[in-house]
């Protein structure tokens, strides 16, 4: 026996939506066990719906009402969780245990400072003079790396960018000194750059203060680069568990291989298409005004580019660099303050009536987030019938284009749903549709894959390429992640600030980096050294 | 199809018996409403007047009938009204933004600033009382509020991605406006309708209270409850009708708006 009891113990752990939901329904998560030890390090890899942040709150009790814990066991240093009275729980949960979720907008109460929320666990878990507190978290803000900490303390939560809020959550939840960890795709909703600071300051503070840390994620490349053990999840279903490098390396459940398969990978350069100009921006600047500030906030300063007929540059860039202001303004949707986009040598930012419309046909838009780019009560078909309706088509053509297009990115079953009835990737196919029926020569893509899960985004990106080979329109694809920008540029042009740093062909901005802060933007990706040979092999 | 919820039922059952006593009323009443009969006033219920009758002698049923006729049509008139210039309004407003948001706020925050009687009393001494100016008076009453429920719909949804994206097609403003932000809106236009049925409903009552709403001897359901005032120790059955009236029509209407929304709501799971 032991000496002592394992930080974490799960094993068998089954969980199933409640009863009076319709037919037995297969449990939600099954026979999952996991065993930690202090100061480990283990992701848990998985898709949305596969029961990896599940299985994470059955470890501090706090599952979603109507699911319930059917067998198996949960112990944290020796005592099981199912049987903790209500105030043995709450010295679990912080104390022992703390969590860091994904949303930083959300988990930070808006209306309370940065101060009041970090005490307000020490004043809970770790009773200590109101001078202790204030050092403590004073000196955990500077371990995060936050600038002012003083400031900070005074300050709200909506002062802080994104990559700061995880920070302070990240500050907050470590304050407590758990012994355990839990972070749930804390980075999903950060660039790059704030993702390599954010879990590089987590895994230094976890292992200064010997905490086991589990990262839940569905990024394999995070996966490689700071676990030590994973498990993959399938569907409620553990298909593999070992170290993390042996998984990666060699993955042997064919869903494993599927997730790592679908990394992007760089294919050959393509010839470079058609000479000419299509899209030529010249010195364009955008404002904003900020409110209670004197000075207008320049979202783009001084941007210069040039796109040729069937070429696809990717715009990379972390939060607030201007890169998705860039795609609006050439589209005309955001008014520029100054320069010129010439489409077709047309002036683009002076078109009127049926020039403008004309240019709307020629040029489309696809949206980040699928989940509000569809209008909710409108059903597949009418929405991507919609780019047609100024079109002299007749009833019988349009509605033959659509079937087309909703056949070629594999929707024609699902045309009469709505929406909210299809899952994320279904709804991305659907803005695709809608953005390629009226068969535009321009489509600004932002950030078409970042909301959606590892496999889907390998699908969605196929399908993206596909089309555009075979439509042969040109695409401005804005994008934080170089690995997919990696996929499927064909030139890249790196924005910081509201400026372009470097821009040039794909294979030359990612093996010859110029620019200090390409480079720094290259070394925060997380890549998988280890994905090529996994996926030569069968 | 699911089958039918039983409050969706009560709330069918109920309005069903308001449209057949509104249609009954049109050909037929147990009594004249009008004959006065001053020989047996403030009867109380009986074989001749199955609800009573009241100070004058008249049929309370009958009043009751021909009374839903003018009541409820005041109420759907006033709701129509109101939500259809409201509508317009409020979602030029909301999705136009600059000055006609500013003026037409600038506007509603006035009218929004009198207390809704206060307006339709001040229209009533302009206009002189009658049905279609109780209509109009009431319907610029409560203009304000669908204004500002519209509005703040609108500003949430013209920020959604797919109205950017009509836009990127080339929609106008216009077709943006009619046919991607106003059926959205819908959800909060329709809890505010029937909100504002029961509303008018009770408004008419009290104008008739007042003495402004639609003149003798004509009934309403509001002027027979104002009437019923003085009578109510002793022939409480004057105020009853009415009052049962108008409160099984607003939970007829609550319940089968709640039926309609959730059917006819998209994102309704089922």
């Amino acid at each position: 026996m032991s000496a002592a009891p394992d930080l974490l113990r799960i094993a068998g752990l089954r969980l199933e939506a409640g009863p009076g939901r319709g037919p037995a329904r297969a449990p939600l998560l099954d026979d999952f066990s996991l065993v930690l030890r202090p100061g480990e390090f283990v992701a848990l890899v998985g898709e949305s719906g596969s029961g990896k942040t599940l299985a994470a709150r059955a470890i501090v009790s706090l599952l979603p009402p109507g699911v319930t814990r059917t067998a198996g066991e949960v112990a944290v240093e020796g005592r099981d969780v199912g049987a903790l009275g209500p105030g043995a729980l709450r010295r679990l949960r912080g104390g022992t245990v703390g969590m860091v979720f994904q949303e930083p907008m959300v988990s930070l109460n808006p209306a309370m400072t940065v101060g009041d929320q970090l005490e307000e666990g020490l004043r809970l878990h770790r009773p200590m003079g109101a001078d202790a507190r204030r050092e403590a978290c004073l000196a955990m803000l500077a371990r995060v790396r936050i600038g002012d900490p003083e400031r900070c303390l005074a300050s709200y939560p909506h002062e802080f960018s994104g990559g700061m809020r995880q920070r302070i959550m990240l500050a907050a939840v470590m304050l407590l000194k758990p012994k355990l960890l839990i972070a749930d795709e804390p980075t999903t909703a950060l660039d790059t750059l704030s993702q390599r600071e954010v879990l590089d300051i987590m895994a230094e503070l976890a292992s200064e203060a010997g905490a086991a840390v589990i990262l839940i994620t569905h990024n394999l490349g995070l996966v490689a680069r700071y676990a030590e053990r994973c498990v993959v999840l399938e569907k409620g279903r553990t298909v593999e568990a070992g170290p993390a490098a042996q998984v990666l390396a060699a993955p042997a459940h064919p869903y494993t291989r599927r997730l790592v398969g679908s990394l992007p990978s760089r294919g050959a350069a393509r010839r470079r298409p058609a000479q000419g100009e299509l899209l030529r921006v010249r010195d364009l600047k955008v404002r904003y005004r900020r409110r209670g500030q004197a000075a207008d906030f320049a979202a783009l300063d001084g941007v210069s580019l040039e796109v040729s007929p069937g070429e696809v540059v990717a715009v990379v860039g972390a939060s607030g660099s201007g890169k998705t202001t860039l795609g609006r303004a050439v589209l005309g949707l955001v008014p520029a303050a100054r320069g010129e986009v010439r489409f077709e040598s047309l002036d683009a930012l002076a078109l009127k009536g049926a020039a403008r419309a004309a240019f709307c046909d020629a040029t489309q838009l696809v949206f980040q987030d699928p989940y509000s780019s569809l209008d909710p009560r409108m059903r597949v078909r009418q929405i991507v019938a919609e780019p047609l309706r100024r079109h002299r088509l007749s009833r019988a053509a349009r509605h033959a284009r659509v079937e087309e297009v909703l056949a070629e990115v594999g929707l024609d079953q699902l045309a009469d749903r709505f929406p909210h009835q299809m899952s994320g990737g279904q709804r991305q196919r659907v803005a695709i549709a809608r953005a390629v029926v009226a068969r535009p020569r321009f489509v600004v893509a932002d950030e078409p894959v970042s909301a959606l899960d590892a496999t889907i985004q390998a699908q969605v990106l196929a399908l993206l390429q596909k089309l555009q080979a075979q439509d042969g329109f040109a695409c401005l694809f804005i994008s934080h992640d170089l690995a997919v920008v990696e996929q499927i540029a064909d030139r890249v042009i790196v924005m910081r600030d509201g400026r372009i740093v470097e821009q040039g062909s794909r294979d030359a901005v990612f093996d010859r980096p110029q620019d200090a802060y390409t480079r720094e933007l290259l070394a925060a990706t997380p890549r998988l050294a280890t994905s090529q040979a996994a996926r030569n092999s069968p | 199809m699911r089958r039918a919820s039983v409050p969706a039922v009560v709330g069918g059952l109920l309005l069903g018996l308001l449209v057949a006593a509104v249609l009954i009323s049109l050909v037929w009443t147990p009594v004249d409403p009008l004959a006065i009969d001053l020989a047996a006033p403030l009867a109380p219920p009986s074989a001749r007047h199955w609800l009573g009758s009241d100070e004058f002698g008249r049929d309370v049923l009958s009043r009751a009938m021909v009374g839903a006729r003018i009541s409820v049509g005041i109420a759907l008139s006033t709701v129509a009204c109101s939500l259809a210039a409201g509508t317009v309004v409020g979602v030029a407003a909301g999705f136009l933004r600059g000055p006609v948001d500013r003026l037409a706020m600038t506007v509603n925050d006035a009218l929004l600033a009198f207390p809704g009687m206060l307006l339709a009393l001040g229209v009533i001494a302009v206009f002189g009382a009658g049905a279609t100016r109780i209509v109009f008076a009431l319907a610029l009453a409560y203009l304000p509020s669908v204004v500002r429920v519209v509005r703040g719909a609108v500003l949430s949804i013209r920020e959604r991605e797919y109205v950017e994206a009509s836009r990127v097609m080339g929609n106008s403003e216009a077709y943006s406006m009619i046919r991607h932000v106003a059926p959205n809106a819908s959800p909060q236009i329709a809890v505010l309708a029937t909100s504002m049925f029961g509303w008018v409903l009770l408004a008419e009552s009290a104008l008739s209270f007042l003495g402004v709403g639609v003149p003798a001897p004509a009934p309403t359901w509001g002027n027979m409850l104002a009437s019923a005032r003085p009578y109510l120790d002793t022939a409480a059955w004057l105020g009853v009708a009415p009052g049962v009236c108008i409160a099984a029509t607003l939970l007829g209407v609550n319940l089968v708006s709640d039926a309609l929304r959730d059917r006819f709501d998209p994102r309704e799971d089922r």
